[in-house]
């Protein structure tokens, strides 16, 4: 479990960073290392330099008013859990945080890092997508229907970086996660929003990418309530069917946790 | 290679290594605290939990680079003037372990929970034990070890 030689450089500020890239357009970011350095451990990934963006004050805070929260991009899945500002205005989003892989993991893993690397079972994206979040970047910003855009693909620029997401507060929000007993990540995870806008329901871990599911969306702003959805059957065709289970009954997951979000949505008004 | 500078255990340390050092390797071979353990390649077994910064993190899953500064705590400097934290003797006393490969990793752990969490129950130490596997105890007594240190060390501070 020894990566390859690399050079490693932290940055103090998230100008120092773009600089840093710019001027090592092969090196690569480390925000938290839940995922890159372990990655690095098994050999499948072999960057000549990181640059370290994980300590950069800047990157990390939670800031709330009543229409939106916004969260740096180094900040950590326990800041998030813990956070009094985002218990108070989308709980979901703090359960989903402390749902996260185990204590020590959500110590060190970050939202930019998460969202940036698209895990098809990360919970993250699931958030993102249903909350209809803005991610910022040090060149634009990024609706996230825009953003999530394959299989550990999103829209981002090789030298974009992550600077924040904002969350605009929903009148009822829900998550609810069927983890893999082994990992924690997503083997389906369902978080469902209700705005002013309409209703918003983001399915994780099923298919290859995050992805919304109209059906739901729709009978949802009919009837905010779980039986609105227990009767929706979702199509298999392009969900992941592996070990840990088939197409078919990630295809049920669906529609077991999203009526499992509504009513936690219900539950925290 | 970099000169990595760190305060482990109250005493700074200072050594060349090179960058793609885990901190884990830092810990035990460039420093010979070999208490911190090392039990799988996929950053899932929690064997290697130590502190940084105040916080339980797995020493294998970031490189000691990262820790450049920081304020580390090991198993090895949980113990103060020969007497045991209260963690470890509560193990001790509980049966909390057998062969003890994952103990340094779950005494760490459950430190760091206790910090966080005064009000612990058995279901809650279960799900904050999630990142720490065992092979040999089946959990249970770990469960008790931890409660009863939660106890004491309430009991303690009041
Ligand atoms: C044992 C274990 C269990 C886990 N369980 C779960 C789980 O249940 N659910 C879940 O969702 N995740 C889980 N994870 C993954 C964890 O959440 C990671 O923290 C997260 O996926 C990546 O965040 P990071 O900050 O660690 O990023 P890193 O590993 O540092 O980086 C990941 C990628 O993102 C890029 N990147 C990082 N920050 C930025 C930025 N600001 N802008 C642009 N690019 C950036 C990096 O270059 C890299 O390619 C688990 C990880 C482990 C080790
Ligand atoms: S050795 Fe670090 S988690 Fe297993
Ligand atoms: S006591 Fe043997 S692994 Fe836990």
């Amino acid at each position: 479990m020894i990566p390859y030689g690399f050079s490693y450089r932290r940055a103090q500020s998230l100008n120092e960073a773009v600089a840093l890239l710019q001027k090592s357009p092969e090196a690569k970011l480390l925000a938290g290392g839940q995922t890159l350095v372990t990655t690095m451990k098994a050999r499948l990934a072999n960057p000549a330099e990181l640059i370290d963006i994980g300590q950069i004050r800047e990157l990390s805070f939670i800031r709330g008013d009543n229409s939106a929260i916004t969260i740096g991009a180094a900040t950590t899945h326990a800041s998030v859990a813990e956070s009094a500002t985002v218990k108070s205005a989308i709980p979901a989003l703090a359960i989903l945080a402390h749902q996260i892989g185990d204590p020590a993991v959500r110590h060190m893993g970050t939202l930019g890092g998460s969202v940036a690397n698209n895990d098809p079972a990360a919970d993250y994206p699931a958030a993102v997508l249903a909350l209809g979040a803005t991610i910022t970047t040090t060149a634009r910003s990024i609706a996230a229907d825009d953003f999530f855009t394959g299989m550990f693909a999103t829209a981002l620029a090789e030298d974009e970086i992550i600077s924040e997401i904002r969350f605009p507060v929903p009148e009822k929000a829900g998550y609810a996660k069927f983890p893999n007993p082994a990992s924690r990540y997503a083997m389906t995870g369902v978080f469902v929003a209700r705005t002013k806008d309409g209703v918003r329901v983001a399915v994780t871990g099923a298919g290859p990418c995050v992805f919304r599911v109209a059906e739901m969306e729709a009978a949802l702003a009919a009837n905010f309530a779980p039986a609105a959805v227990e009767n929706i059957r979702i199509d298999p065709t392009d969900l992941n069917s592996d070990i840990h289970g088939s197409a078919e009954y990630r295809a049920n997951l669906v529609t077991v946790m999203a009526k499992r979000a509504v009513v936690q949505a219900l539950g925290s008004s | 290679m970099a000169v990595v500078s760190m305060t482990v255990n109250g005493k700074p340390v200072s050594h060349e290594v090179e960058d793609r050092t885990l901190l884990v390797y830092f810990l035990r071979e460039t420093l010979g605290l070999t208490g911190t353990h090392i039990g799988c390649d996929t950053s899932q077994c929690g064997a290697c939990v130590v502190h940084v910064n105040g916080r339980a993190v797995k020493s294998c899953t970031l490189f000691a680079g990262q820790a450049a500064g920081a304020d580390v705590l090991t198993i090895e400097g949980l113990a103060k003037d020969g007497q045991l934290h209260p963690v470890q003797e509560a193990f001790r006393e509980n049966h909390g372990l057998q062969c003890g490969f994952c103990t340094p990793g779950m005494i760490m752990t459950a430190v760091d929970m206790i910090r966080r969490e005064p009000d612990l129950t058995r279901e809650k130490i279960r799900s904050e034990l999630e990142g720490n596997i065992c092979r040999c105890t089946g959990y249970h007594n770990i469960v008790s070890a931890i409660e009863d240190a939660a106890g004491r060390m309430a009991r303690g501070a009041a």
